[in-house]
């Protein structure tokens, strides 16, 4: 094949180059630019290469925060998958009920993040909330400001309450999209309800739980809001978690160069593990 | 196996029908026989995936009943009738291999792992899948995943009828005659009870014994193929089955012949005798394979005006007309056809009488 030389072609990609320069690419480099050096004062920086990047790396603090989040993570994938599939499997598929849950699920959605914590912050108190004071009153010691658990819990309650519905609503569609001549044969070949659901259901939906999956993940690896509308982080370091962390040493503490390489990190951290993700599930169908 | 009668059967999706016009499946009484290939042929809406579905289970008809061997399983969930369907695309489990398909049905059922095994053999052998045993489903070809369709339900013993929504329709053209081949071969092997749904009357006139057309929820007529052809019941099978279908003419009967525009065309006794006492309009039908055309005129011959001919390869159309009436007759390949005027013969044993729509005699 013949090339052709058409430096045209570089005048229409610019547009895109300019956006994606100004959107992403220049706000990275600033951060980059801020991770390889210490800056005392607006006139007196100095270059210290890896050192944020090594600090960082061995900062205990982080590592706590690290395993807070991993751990809080999978708990919110653990429950919300499984949850939001079980729900959108309830779901009526016809009639005037159909609009009636789009709506009831799609609310939660519509709520921003701290009014669902300064929600469930209120909700939970002993003194003012419905849910504190039924606690109480059932004579379960509940206190999310004292206790770990308890603000734990909480935390994870929000973000199931928030975000189960956009698993179920995905999972929904993906389910109203089977034919019905599946469920013919399923029934011709006398398959029993759960292997309609593990030979029929699951593998259409695999690709919607995919997406699922990778947008509750990434979600919740940064969870910010919620904890810090909450507790602030705590009790003690109960839940702070990355993002928490991050604040604190940027705004907080203003230590910019050591935030902007533990900013690197986390932003490789989550790409990673997306990556991680969608190359296993592709693999495993080729396979 | 199994013999499936239709009992004094209807159905209508509305709960309480008011009239003929809310019925999609018109009353019907029909025994088909046990080992019989009938075809279900209709155009888009006429009632035969109605009519297919009631036969699976999946709808429960409103009146009648259906029998399989005299065993009534009109309230029979499907799982329990012992039916096969192959559906109009391929319905595989994509997760499975090849193997785990054809064992799904069996396994659902408890069947030990041996017989499992031995049985998915041999339909695998007989369908040609040996090869792909081991293979993921997915990632078949269409023909080869209706095939696999089609093995899950013969993999039971004790299937009573196959029953086919339009199998054909994803499959590429090269590959439609294999399958087609296929199935055949699998009846003629396995003396089951096939019910093949479909709107293309080639895939019905070859590869049923039976055919039974559908117009708007009403059976029209259930015949051989060649009944259908020769002697159709109805004019709409006359229409919708040859092609071109068949020519209706309106006359009226005047002592041994029926007279179109004042020009005699003779009939046969039965259609004589048969319309002495037909009440509605009356129309004569003929075939474009039971007519010719002559240069010259012939003993009951009539005159005719020649619109157009159509080669078609191995024969030719011509297009002619009778008085006001349009006429299209089949012309064998070889014989030169005058291009303006002819002579018009009809075959006195294929002419039909009809009376409002419905064969006379």
């Amino acid at each position: 094949m013949n090339k052709v030389q058409n430096n045209k072609a570089w005048l229409l990609v610019l547009p895109v180059v300019l956006l994606v320069a100004f959107s992403a690419v220049i706000p990275l480099m600033t951060v980059v630019n801020y991770s390889v050096q210490d800056i005392l004062d607006p006139q007196t920086q100095v270059f210290v290469g890896t050192e944020w990047f090594y600090e960082t790396l061995h900062d205990r603090r982080l590592h706590d925060a690290l395993g807070r989040q991993i751990l809080y993570s999978a708990a919110v994938l653990a429950i919300e998958i499984p949850l939001g599939i079980a729900i959108a499997l309830c779901m009526p598929t016809r009639g005037i009920w159909v609009s009636v849950c789009m709506v009831l699920m799609a609310l939660p959605m519509l709520i921003p993040f701290n009014v669902v914590g300064t929600i469930w912050q209120i909700f939970g108190r002993a003194d003012i909330g419905l849910g504190g004071a039924a606690l109480a009153g059932l004579g379960i010691d509940y206190n999310y400001a004292s206790s770990p658990l308890d603000a734990w819990l909480t935390v994870l309650l929000m973000d199931v309450w928030h975000w189960t519905s956009l698993v179920v609503l995905l999972c929904y569609a993906g389910l109203v999209a089977i034919p019905e001549a599946y469920y013919q044969a399923a029934s011709i070949d006398g398959a029993s309800r759960w292997a309609v659901f593990r030979y029929i259901q699951l593998p259409k939906l695999k690709n919607v739980l995919v997406i699922a999956v990778l947008l509750r993940f990434m979600d919740s690896f940064m969870i910010y809001a919620e904890p810090f509308v909450l507790t602030g982080g705590g009790p003690g370091n109960a839940t702070t978690f990355l993002s928490q962390h991050l604040t604190k040493m940027a705004l907080g503490q203003f230590d910019l160069g050591p935030a902007a390489a533990f900013s690197l990190v986390y932003f490789l951290i989550v790409l990673l593990f997306s990556w991680l993700f969608y190359t296993a599930i592709n693999n495993m169908s080729k396979s | 196996m199994a013999r499936i009668h239709l009992k004094n059967m209807a159905h209508s999706y509305l709960p309480e029908p008011q009239g003929p016009q809310d019925y999609a499946l018109h009353p019907l009484d029909h025994v088909w026989e046990d080992g019989g290939a009938y075809a279900l042929l209709g155009p888009s809406g006429c009632g035969k995936t109605t009519l297919l579905n009631i036969i699976s289970g999946l709808l429960i008809p409103s009146q009648g009943q259906v029998l399989f061997d005299e065993r009534d399983v009109t309230r029979l969930p499907t799982k329990a009738r012992n039916i096969a369907q192959v559906f109009q695309f391929p319905v595989i489990y994509d997760t499975m291999s090849v193997f785990d398909n054809l064992a799904f049905p069996l396994r659902n059922r408890g069947f030990a792992e041996d017989r499992v095994r031995a049985r998915v053999d041999e339909i695998a052998d007989m369908l040609e899948l040996g090869a792909v045993l081991k293979k993921r489903a997915a990632g078949l070809t269409a023909d080869a995943k209706q095939t696999i369709s089609l093995g899950r339900g013969l993999v039971r013993s004790d299937v009573a009828a196959i029953l086919f929504d339009e199998p054909l329709t994803v499959i590429d053209p090269h590959l439609k005659w294999k399958l087609r081949r296929k199935l055949k071969q699998i009846h003629e092997q396995l003396k089951l009870t096939l019910v093949y749904v479909t709107h293309d009357q080639n895939e019905a006139l070859t590869f049923a014994d039976r055919v039974v057309v559908m117009q708007q929820g009403e059976v029209l007529q259930l015949g051989t193929p060649q009944e259908l052809f020769e002697a159709p019941a109805h004019t709409f099978v006359g229409h919708f089955i040859g092609s071109p279908g068949m020519n209706f003419l309106p006359c009226r009967v005047d002592g041994d012949a029926a007279l179109v525009d004042g020009q005699r065309i003779p009939l046969g006794d039965s259609a004589l005798a048969a319309a002495a006492a037909a009440a509605g309009e009356l129309s004569l039908g003929v075939r474009p394979e039971f007519l010719s055309l002559h240069d010259s005129p012939q003993a009951g011959s009539l005159p005719v005006a020649v619109d157009a001919i159509e080669d078609l390869g191995n024969y030719k159309i011509a297009s002619v007309r009778l008085g006001e009436h349009a006429i299209k007759v089949k012309v064998p390949e070889d014989q030169p056809v005058a291009v303006e005027r002819a002579q018009l013969t009809f075959n006195r044993d294929f002419t039909r009488l009809y009376a409002g729509d419905r064969l006379l005699g």
